[in-house]
């Protein structure tokens, strides 16, 4: 494969904010035909080098040569002309416009003009192939799901027919069965001969797609080699520069004799939750897994008071609770924290500083002072914020250090039971082994920690007990040995439980 | 047919409210459904309907225009002094007061664009310079319009008010097919997410800019109408037809936080805002305690518009609103 010539090739590359150098002198290259996969933490360079080849920002030195030849792309529209497709980690699509309007926006050749519909079936055959059936063109873009938004973006990234295909995060939202069929569809454009960069925190993923691994770190490109040549581990000491013993925290032997923090009986809610029972027992992680959209967010939603009509019992320290709104949900006699889906618009105020976005949950709260920083400084510490000073805006932080943010916010309050929607998307190793530290250490000291994941790696190694969710319902509770990665995929598409149906399934 | 109800919800209620109420107003008119009645009913919503119109530009880009009355009070006074004489005299009359409602919309896009300043600061400052040089141009209202074409444009033909006529030539000839290019999605893209539109590769610098221009343009064309209406120039009708503009777009189911609602739904608030007082006229109640009903009524049609949030069961969808 090295003697075929360079798509794009990005030569002695830096591009400075000010001091901060995102990326220092990096030489990288794409060629035809090949799945590139880019590694690093958050803030390794990664989201900077992306931004760049797709003429978001213009580089402070270097240069960036497309099939041998020197370019200056001046903006987005340049970029896409070109055939550099990205598909942003952060969505693009406007959420007022319908799907069909959005796909006609980007298509190639639309400008102010009339638009041309062309390339919309393509669009619908790429949807269809990877589950996405169900989404009407009709439908408003507000109204879709997360997952559903970014099978639309993916959609949209290939029918503008890529030469060079970036996905940045494309599928963090997906579920595995999904992902696949993504991952079926991106071959089929690499063996067309499109160049594709990708962009994952997933390392089953990586290895199930990468041709070739450039790892970053710092802003430098440390090294590309071919997949296979190094094993989980020598990339994770590549990434990180030191070496991470083990992603997860030893397990304690579950107990499930514990006292119950928190019990629901028969909870439903309309369609989408019907009669949900489980219990949350102290010092214990509860997983909630399944595919996306089946009523495992709508179950911590309505825990926290926030659906409207929910029916069946929560069962608090014994008593039985009535829980009306987020504001009732964290008193001190009920405990609950919620650790929201989307940490970018429902977990913090973009503009506010760190001081004040870690004062929003305890603001109000009886014998706490919220402008007390010692009730956040353990948790800053042991999670390592990396700030400039707790008075910029949390818009200055990396995803990674907001999601502490977020987390630091909430544990203020010493909650009782902890409620966390899928908290590691999006994050790099080093954050996740943090954040996973600081669960099992809650645990330990007698938090109950209800944990939804769509990364079933987080549910075999962190949980205690996991639930897997299928149309609303629990269709099964594992625990121990049973937590497999096959059980739970099997369990999740409401195959069957035996692992032997499994594997027929399979080769039907 | 229902889907496209339910996605256009805002429309369907204003329109539905607007046929009640109009509705109401014949019925209670002392002449009955007649030709003048509906004429002179249309070419007072008319003028209202296109300065909303030139508000909903603004707004739609997530903006708004103060100087929407302005440049109907400019571009009024230019065309009492331009709309007379021979024909080819007119035309050129007709075009230039056009062109001096976009070149406003122009010059308010430069400056929110390239100054990077708001556009109410921005409009709130364009609108005093308009209504300057329009009170420099007519201290006191007068000037004359040629009465033919005025008599042309503000009757009817066929017994249809031409207001009407020119109303669904607007929707079908321009909305809608304006609706399908990019710059009309690029709209509404721009309003309803910057970031999303720049990242598709939208200019949105140059969709901002025309979004301002085309409200200058349809300003322009609410001063011309109103040319016709009163053939006459008067430089002071600038304040209330700016209120009245924004009421009507709000009324119309446009949102001004940006990238919802759409031309027919700003044209059907300002008829409704229009037969509301037309009926207060009608109605008998005391002059001075009109525009405490007009409140109350306008209140009304804007929480029927938004009473489903009531019905929303996650209230975090609330504040998508």
């Amino acid at each position: 494969m090295t003697t075929t010539h360079n798509y794009l090739e990005m030569r002695g590359i830096s591009k400075h904010f000010g001091a901060t150098k995102a990326l220092d002198g990096v030489n990288f290259s794409c060629v035809p035909g090949e799945i590139h996969a880019v590694l690093g933490e958050n803030g390794a360079g990664k989201s900077t080098l992306m931004k760049l080849i797709s003429g978001l920002f213009k580089p402070t030195s270097g240069d960036i040569l497309l099939e041998g030849k020197k370019i200056d792309l001046k903006s987005p529209k340049m970029a896409r002309e070109l055939g550099l497709i990205c598909m942003f980690q952060e969505l693009s699509l406007v959420p007022d416009l319908t799907v069909r309007e959005n796909l006609l926006l980007s298509a190639r050749g639309s400008g102010l003009g009339w638009l041309k519909s062309d390339s919309l079936d393509l669009a619908r055959d790429v949807l269809d192939q990877i589950d996405g059936e169900d989404i009407l063109f009709s439908q408003r873009v507000a109204d879709l799901t997360l997952p559903a938004r970014q099978q639309v973006e993916i959609a949209k990234a290939i029918m503008m027919r890529p030469k060079l295909l970036i996905l940045d995060e494309a599928t963090s939202a997906l579920n595995s069965s999904v992902v696949e069929k993504v991952f079926t569809r991106v071959r089929q454009e690499r063996d067309s001969g499109t160049s594709i960069l990708f962009i994952s925190h997933r390392f089953h993923e990586i290895e199930a797609l990468a041709d070739r691994i450039s790892v970053f770190r710092n802003g430098q490109c440390v090294d590309t080699f071919a997949q296979g040549e190094h094993d989980y581990g020598e990339i994770i000491d590549m990434m990180v520069g030191q070496k991470i013993d083990e992603l997860f925290p030893p397990k304690p032997a579950p107990n499930k004799d514990a006292p119950a923090a928190l019990q629901i009986e028969d909870f439903s809610w309309g369609d989408e939750l019907k009669s949900i029972s489980l219990t949350a027992r102290k010092g214990q992680i509860t997983g909630l897994g399944g595919l996306d959209g089946q009523g495992q967010n709508k179950l911590l939603l309505g825990l926290f008071g926030l659906l409207k009509k929910t029916q069946g019992r929560v069962i608090i320290s014994d008593k039985h609770v009535d829980i009306r709104s987020p504001g009732h949900a964290k008193k001190a006699e009920i405990g609950l924290a919620l650790i929201p889906e989307d940490r970018k618009t429902e977990g913090l105020i973009q503009d506010q500083t760190i001081a004040e976005n870690l004062q929003l949950a305890a603001l109000g709260a009886k014998d706490l002072d919220a402008k007390d920083p010692s009730l956040y400084a353990a948790s800053l510490d042991q999670l390592e914020l990396k700030h400039g000073g707790l008075d910029l805006a949390v818009s200055s932080l990396s995803g990674g250090n907001q999601q502490k943010v977020v987390l630091a916010k909430w544990l203020a309050l010493k909650p009782k039971c902890l409620l966390l929607a899928d908290p590691t998307r999006g994050i790099d190793v080093k954050t996740k082994t943090q954040i996973y530290a600081i669960l099992r250490k809650l645990a330990d000291q007698g938090t109950a920690i209800i944990l939804l994941s769509t990364d079933y790696e987080e549910l075999i190694h962190l949980c205690d007990e996991t639930h897997i969710f299928y149309d609303g319902e629990i269709v099964s509770s594992l625990e121990g040995d049973q937590m497999t990665a096959q059980n739970i995929i099997a369990a999740s598409m409401n195959i069957s439980t035996g692992s032997d149906t499994v594997s027929e399934a399979r080769h039907a | 047919m229902l889907d496209y109800m339910r996605s256009n919800r805002r429309e369907v209620i204003a329109a539905i409210v607007l046929v009640v109420l109009l509705g109401t107003y014949l019925g209670t008119h002392p002449s009955g459904a007649s030709t003048y009645v509906m004429t002179i009913w249309a070419n007072q919503a008319m003028i209202l309907g296109l300065a909303a119109i030139a508000q909903f530009f603004a707004v739609v880009v997530r903006g708004i225009d103060l100087s929407v009355g302005a440049v109907m009070a400019l571009t009024n006074t230019i065309a009492s002094y331009l709309l007379d004489g021979s024909a080819i005299g007119i035309s050129m009359g007709i075009v230039a007061v056009l062109l001096a409602g976009a070149a406003c919309g122009l010059i308010n896009g430069l400056l929110i664009v390239y100054g990077r300043i708001q556009p109410i600061v921005v409009t709130l400052a364009t609108a005093s310079i308009f209504v300057g040089l329009a009170l420099l141009l007519r201290p006191t209202p007068g000037g004359a319009i040629n009465y033919d074409l005025a008599d042309a444009i503000t009757l009817d033909v066929l017994g249809i008010p031409t207001a009407l006529i020119i109303t669904a030539v607007l929707i079908f000839g321009f909305w809608l097919p304006f609706r399908r290019t990019g710059l009309g999605l690029g709209l509404y893209a721009l309003g309803s997410s910057e970031q999303a539109a720049f990242q598709s590769g939208i200019d949105t610098k140059t969709v901002r800019i025309s979004a301002f221009v085309l409200a200058g343009l349809f300003g322009g064309l609410a001063g011309l109408f109103y040319s016709f209406v009163t053939t006459t120039g008067d430089a002071g009708i600038a304040a209330n037809f700016t209120l009245n503009s924004i009421a009507a777009v709000v009324l119309g189911g446009v949102l001004l936080r940006g990238g919802v609602g759409s031309l027919v739904g700003a044209l059907a608030g300002a008829f409704i805002l229009k037969t509301i007082a037309s009926l207060m006229f009608f109605s008998g109640i005391p002059s001075l305690a009109q525009p405490l009903f007009e409140g109350m009524i306008l209140a009304l049609a804007i929480a029927i518009g938004g009473a489903d949030v009531l019905r929303v069961r996650n209230r975090l969808e609330v504040f998508g609103r």
